[in-house]
């Protein structure tokens, strides 16, 4: 953050004197500051060792992108930010790790072992592109006065104007998308209830044949005293195995 | 308001996802780090609308109908990526990105699953998936496994 804002510091020295330079307007001090605070949450949200944790940073972070968009005046850009993003990304990443069972404390093998070289990617790439977005926009000021740029009035006249077919074609991917959501989840329930204990990710079309060849190749001994119970009780084995039940219990 | 504190903003943020996805191992918190990439790209697409709409008056406003349509797909794209991880947590145990090895090439040795390194030589999927959720879930298989028994 300091090479950024020497960066942005020696941009503002080297641009023309017509905005006042080094005397920034209340918006940029509070842009300044939100936008520390939402990269600070950034960081801690990479970087945390409670999953937990990270989901909550990263509410910080989007609600901190929602004030930066209202200091853009993008008020409507910004209510949809809190609404859907904090709303309901944030709440469904909560629900994920909690179906997967996310430890609650910390948990010590968070990152994985190439983090280093993330690292080096992440701060290369962060050097470059700060370095060449402040070299091309460094004599460049928005102006923010007068009416807003992204009222709701604005935006919607725009969008069901200018935009109504993209629009249409959203609803569409949208629609599909939750029928993949659906199918998703059916299809994993389908194959856990019919195949038994041991192979949970065979195909249930055929559930006798394969699965007795892989208890033969598993387990040396038991498979011919497994292959009654299999073709007998699959409804006992359902009901006692644990998965299925936490499946109903959630979806 | 200058132009530079969005945009360095913007980068800092993709920057920081890209660190995010790289570095971390629970497929979560790498679609968090997803989603912090694509709200580095709204706050462009927003910042530089604003400044279009005023500088070379151009009313499509597509900067900021980009953006709506960017929040709808990271919304569709985090019910599917979470339906996908459900899945793969259903099926082997784990969420975690580097046990999912089954398609990688010459690593069935140095795999989490090396007692069903053999068994993969068939090549099928079904040996591969059910390995992992054998050796992660042990605490819940052999109970079962008993009572199926003393059913029998």
């Amino acid at each position: 953050m300091t090479l950024a804002e020497t960066l942005t510091a020696t941009a503002t020295l080297a641009a023309p004197h017509t905005h006042g330079f080094l005397s920034p307007t209340g918006v940029e001090i509070a842009f300044l500051l939100v936008g520390l605070v939402t990269f600070g949450a950034a960081l801690v949200t990479v970087t945390t060792k409670q999953l937990v944790h990270a989901a909550l940073w990263l509410v910080v972070t989007l609600g901190g992108l929602a004030v930066e968009y209202l200091l853009l005046t993008a008020e409507f850009i910004a209510w949809v930010q809190v609404l859907i993003y904090v709303g309901s990304v944030v709440v469904l990443l909560l629900f994920g790790l909690m179906l997967t069972k996310a430890p609650i404390g910390r948990s010590p093998d968070a990152d994985s072992g190439n983090r280093w070289a993330a690292l080096a990617v992440a701060v290369a790439a962060a050097a470059a592109l700060v370095w060449v977005v402040v070299d091309a926009f460094r004599a460049t000021w928005m102006d923010l006065d007068g009416p807003a740029a992204g009222s709701t009035a604005v935006t919607g006249a725009s969008l069901f104007q200018n935009w109504v077919l993209p629009f249409e074609a959203l609803s569409v991917l949208l629609l599909a998308a939750l029928v993949g959501a659906i199918v998703l989840s059916r299809k994993t329930k389908s194959e856990l209830s019919s195949p038994p204990v041991n192979s949970r990710a065979a195909t249930g079309s055929s559930p006798s044949v394969p699965d007795s060849r892989n208890h033969t190749f598993r387990r040396n001994g038991r498979s011919q005293g497994n292959d009654p119970t299999e073709r007998n009780t699959p409804t006992t084995q359902t009901t006692q195995n644990t998965t299925p039940t936490e499946q109903k219990g959630t979806r | 308001m200058h132009l530079v504190y969005p945009a360095v903003l913007a980068a800092l943020l993709f920057c920081t996802g890209i660190y995010g996805v790289l570095a971390r191992r629970n497929a979560i918190l790498v679609l968090m780090s997803v989603e912090l990439m694509l709200n580095a790209v709204n706050l462009n697409l927003v910042a530089f609308d604003v400044w279009l709409s005023r500088t070379a008056e151009e009313k499509l406003h597509s900067g900021q109908a980009l953006t709506l349509f960017t929040i709808a797909i990271a919304a569709a794209e985090i019910g599917i990526g979470l339906a996908i991880v459900l899945a793969v947590y259903r099926g082997r145990g784990t969420s975690d990105i580097d046990k999912l090895r089954d398609t990688a090439e010459g690593h069935e040795s140095d795999g989490p699953d090396g007692s069903g390194g053999p068994d993969n030589t068939g090549g099928s999927d079904s040996t591969g998936g059910s390995s992992p959720g054998g050796s992660d879930s042990d605490g819940t298989e052999p109970p079962a496994a008993e009572k199926a028994e003393a059913t029998a």
